[in-house]
């Protein structure tokens, strides 16, 4: 990139992928202020109404505040259970003796598991759920998060546990250590910025799962996707609020991607190809 | 290091053995013993005929399976060879600049990290044939208005068109990655030889990518295998088989016409193909790998 007016050519050409990007959110952001017959009128003026989010939340069918808080307790449940359970098994395979057959079965099943479509796998789960009488409940979702989402959680914690220098820990062993004590207070406070990034994306992905979910709750345990899906299978597609719950849902990973867009970037590009 | 910590080995690795054999392992024994029943649900519960191999034998004259395999392939060809294309432009056009990276690559990240359901709603409305933003543009220029989703011609490229727009961005981080690590000294020996900006992308960036360029391309391909969210969304299969995926009509045919035992087999099938695929793929990235190093 020598001369200016090849620099002027590349921005114009990330400026027009951007707005290829942008344009769709933009549009989708005006229809949720717009009635519906301004939306069917394609009215480019228009006079903003918050009559679509009053819907969304207030009228008497309304479930929205019930969905942000399904989505979010399982989100975040999950999130945690993914932390916990790859961190200590990340550790126990990168950083200490173990047989390296255990570590290669358990990284080559969790890399399968993760390129499989998993609709395979939810026939079985929703049987599974329904026979423990856990169907349309919150903890067969948690779980099922669990699992879809775990093979993103220990490739990323892996990737991060790789970078953590080896003497540290060998000095933590010289002092006595134990495994257990070296995971608890010399690993889990140096993978921080690690645990973070995989939080952020595992929540996320948790965040925007509409499949599985669909297949494993009934209307009390809905999540945020399921239910704006439900606004285009009535015999009138009710845009306003499809519209509207859309753009609700984009807050979290609007604000994630503002704050940790670093994290992110390190950790999806770590869960991706090693 | 200290090797005789058995016990701990065992707690920490038990929690993530546990979730994968209940949770994966336990699942895939399952659908593949249903395969072989007719599955009822009677009475509140699940009444299984034994009938051997006729599920496997129905299959073939599925109405959906078959061209849904195919579109599922011609979808992950069509779509990954744009995001490639695409992908590279951008990567490398971000690779270059100084100022406002960040920006860029927090707006390239938006398609990944919102709800792909969200996605297909912008679509939905976008493609809408009286009051979809395509229609009215396409207006200005005397063009009929085109039914994007419900004509069978058209339905698939408006699918192929979503996904591209989806996932050229998971591209563009995993080609920029890619593009920030390469070796900078090749770079300035270029300059000091006065290469031009062209010949520096064709004889130096490009051969210098062709491994992650493989890589992401093999892993998009996989992983394009698991489209549902904007089918179920914006066509449902439809007009006719012309959209059908793989994950659709196991879907259908698991939850919606309650055919558990046809749904486990068009689920073991779809496993058998995909895990083919797999292994190839983690061949070609291990040979990847190895080439470049």
């Amino acid at each position: 990139m020598r001369t200016s007016t090849e620099k002027l050519i590349n921005y114009i050409m990330l400026s027009f992928f951007a707005i290829l990007v942008l344009a769709p959110f933009l549009w989708i952001a005006t229809i949720a202020f717009k009635t519906q017959i301004d939306i069917m009128m394609m009215k480019i003026i228009f006079k903003p109404t918050l009559f679509n989010f009053d819907k969304l939340f207030f009228s008497k069918e309304a479930t929205f505040f019930r969905d942000i808080f399904n989505s979010l307790f399982v989100g975040i449940i999950s999130t945690l259970i993914i932390l916990i359970i790859c961190s200590m098994a990340s550790f126990t395979m990168i950083r200490t003796k173990i047989s390296n057959w255990i570590t290669a079965v358990l990284f080559l099943w969790v890399i399968v598991f993760h390129m499989l479509p998993p609709i395979t796998f939810v026939g079985s789960w929703f049987q599974m759920a329904n026979s423990v009488g856990l169907f349309n409940s919150r903890v067969a979702l948690i779980l099922a998060h669990v699992t879809v989402n775990l093979p993103l959680g220990l490739l990323i914690i892996s990737s991060f546990m790789r970078d953590v220098p080896t003497e540290i820990q060998e000095a933590a062993y010289i002092d006595g250590c134990s495994n257990r004590q070296v995971y608890l207070k010399v690993m889990l406070p140096l993978l921080g910025p690690g645990l973070f990034a995989t939080a952020v994306i595992v929540f996320l992905f948790s965040w925007n799962d509409f499949m599985v979910a669909m297949n494993l709750t009934a209307k009390a345990t809905q999540t945020v996707p399921v239910s704006i899906a439900t606004f285009s299978q009535q015999y009138e597609v009710r845009y306003g609020e499809m519209a509207a719950g859309s753009l609700v849902s984009l807050v979290p990973a609007l604000i994630l991607t503002f704050f940790a867009q670093k994290y992110i970037v390190k950790g999806l590009t770590a869960g991706a190809v090693k | 290091m200290n090797t005789k910590d058995k016990s701990w080995k065992i707690l920490s690795l038990t929690p993530i053995i546990a979730v994968l054999v209940i949770l994966t392992l336990v699942p895939l024994v399952n659908i593949f013993y249903n395969s072989f029943f007719d599955i009822r649900w009677d009475d509140g519960k699940y009444n299984y005929t034994y009938i051997g191999l006729e599920n496997y034998i129905e299959l073939p004259n599925n109405k959906f399976y078959l061209p849904g395999l195919i579109n599922t392939i011609k979808l992950s060809i069509f779509a990954v060879f744009f995001q490639m294309l695409f992908g590279f432009l951008i990567a490398l056009g971000i690779s270059k600049i100084k100022r406002g990276k960040g920006f860029f690559i927090s707006l390239f990240l938006l398609p990944i990290l919102l709800p792909p359901i969200v996605i297909g709603s912008i679509w939905r409305l976008m493609y809408g044939f009286d009051f979809g933003i395509f229609n009215y543009l396409l207006s200005f220029f005397g063009v009929f208005p085109l039914d994007w989703l419900g004509s069978s011609s058209l339905a698939f490229t408006s699918i192929v068109i979503v996904d591209i727009w989806h996932w050229t961005p998971f591209v563009v981080l995993l080609l920029l990655a890619g593009l920030e690590s390469l070796p900078t000294d090749v770079y300035e020996a270029a300059r000091v030889d006065g290469t031009s900006g062209w010949n520096e992308i064709v004889y130096i960036t490009i051969p210098l990518m062709i491994p992650t360029i493989i890589v992401t391309m093999v892993f998009r391909f996989i992983l394009s295998f698991k489209v549902f969210d904007e089918i179920y969304l914006l066509t449902q299969g439809g007009p006719g088989t012309s959209t059908e995926v793989i994950s659709f009509s196991i879907y259908e045919t698991f939850f919606e016409s309650d055919n558990m035992g046809l749904g486990s087999v068009m689920s073991v099938v779809s496993l058998f193909v995909v895990s083919l695929l797999i292994i190839i793929v983690l061949n070609v990235i291990r040979r990847v790998n190895k080439y470049a190093n």
